[in-house]
């Protein structure tokens, strides 16, 4: 069990092993020369306006809060998948009322129209 | 091979958990190795593929056919000035594509290579599938903020929200399928396809398929689905400021999660890398190649959909979708026994 885990580890530090490795091969092949016009941040070749990490108009707010009812609804969902066989048409029932109670609001957020993207 | 270096461990005075862990580190070399390949070779297809649908060539003349031209873009890649924009946040930016490459590398423990050839096959297999996936969206949003750019910082903005929308019917359909197997790992989900065509979930599952192709074409970003790095409106979307071989990290990564997804897709639906008279790695190279040449496909005939009928696509169409999939399911999970 904790081996399992542990290759899931060594398999993380692998894949950035991986990166790290040819960035330090790459810098014996690649020159090193810059200067401040080639550091600006890219704006189609204007001068930059202002900073880049500006104030920005999240516009899913209510996307996020609704993903994290449906994620958490998922997480009740997995063992009840996987036991549903032996539990049979009982357990069936209550899920269905569980998620018409979830799909209730999302339809609540739907007709009050949250959920447009303009 | 396993016994001869176990002894030679035990000769060291190195104990199981450092035998483990060294085998860990070969499967997982292997692994990268592998993904590298593919990618080298993916990259060479789509040209090759996207020239002949927009009929013209595609590369030709690097090596024979043009073969060695994605060979030639490595070499320059790793020899590109290593360009780092003022003002970025200089441990976020470099951590980015490490942190993408990784999550792309760590999926591939639970995908099957043969009916029980995996590197652990986890008893919360797709858990752990759905975890690692969504990890994309935080290198889309360090390598966005980062980069002190706006069109990154557009760009990933837009991942964000493309990703959590529909992170949500992906995994629908996925429980669906652990529905069908009675188990979340994946070696269970195969065995339960055994024994010909007619046991393939495809058939009860039809419906979920669609939902988790075209949410899965999203997930990792393939075209319709590509807002996060629209050429045509954010320049290069979140990897603006990325160039050289740190770029070339965010493609590879793209591309190992395009081969892990399409191997998901026939695991989950077509059997596994099962079949008749081939051995089980062949049969995975075709599946898993069939669903790459469809993603191939469907990026260069379709054209990419707006923002917000992306976000329409994913709440109203899909989730409802996934749901009556849900509901189906389980009636016929209850009612088969």
């Amino acid at each position: 069990m904790l081996q399992a885990y542990t290759d899931v580890l060594i398999f993380l530090l692998v894949g950035a092993g991986f990166v790290v490795l040819n960035m330090a091969l790459g810098r014996l092949l690649r020159p090193h020369n810059p200067y401040p016009e080639k550091l600006t941040p890219y704006e189609c070749g204007e001068v930059p306006v202002g900073e880049g990490q500006v104030p920005f108009n999240i516009r899913y707010y209510i996307f996020a809060l609704l993903f994290v009812v449906f994620d958490v609804e998922v997480v009740f969902l997995f063992p009840w998948s996987v036991v549903l066989r032996d539990l049979g048409l009982y357990a069936f029932v209550l899920m269905v009322i569980f998620l018409v109670m979830l799909v209730d609001g999302l339809v609540y957020a739907w007709k009050k129209g949250v959920l447009r993207w303009v | 091979m396993t016994d001869w270096l176990w002894g030679l461990f035990q000769q060291w005075g190195l104990g199981e958990p450092a035998f483990n862990a060294f085998m860990g580190l070969i499967k997982g070399v292997l692994v990268v190795a592998f993904l590298a390949v593919n990618a080298l070779l993916l990259i060479y297809l789509e040209r090759k593929v996207s020239g002949y649908i927009q009929n013209r060539l595609g590369p030709t003349r690097t090596g024979p056919k043009g073969l060695l031209q994605t060979l030639a873009d490595a070499v320059k890649l790793l020899s590109k000035e290593d360009v780092i924009p003022s003002g970025a946040d200089r441990a976020v930016y470099i951590l980015a594509p490490i942190v993408i490459f990784a999550a792309a590398t760590a999926l591939w423990i639970v995908i099957p290579f043969g009916p029980q050839t995996m590197v652990q096959d986890l008893n919360i297999g797709l858990i752990y599938i759905s975890a690692v996936t969504g990890l994309s969206v935080l290198a889309f949003l360090m390598a966005g903020w980062s980069s002190n750019n706006k069109w990154s910082l557009l760009g990933s903005m837009r991942s964000a929200a493309q990703l959590i929308s529909y992170e949500v019917p992906l995994v629908l359909s996925i429980v669906a399928v652990g529905m069908m197997a009675g188990s979340l790992r994946l070696g269970d989900i195969v065995a339960a396809q055994q024994g010909g065509i007619g046991n393939w979930f495809i058939f009860p599952q039809i419906l979920g398929f669609i939902v988790f192709f075209t949410a899965g074409l999203a997930e990792i970003n393939r075209a319709p689905f590509d807002l996060p790095e629209a050429e045509s409106e954010l320049v290069a979307g979140f990897n603006t400021e990325y160039s050289g071989f740190r770029w070339g990290v965010f493609f590879v990564a793209e591309y190992a999660n395009l081969v892990a997804f399409s191997a998901l897709a026939a695991t989950f639906f077509f059997g596994g890398p099962t079949g008749p008279v081939l051995p089980p790695f062949v049969w995975f190279l075709i599946k898993t190649y069939f669903f790459i040449l469809v993603a191939m496909w469907i990026r260069w005939t379709l054209p990419r959909i707006r923002v917000d009928h992306l976000m329409n696509l994913g709440w109203y169409v899909l989730i409802p979708l996934a749901l009556i999939n849900l509901g189906w399911t389980g009636l016929y999970v209850v009612l088969r026994g």
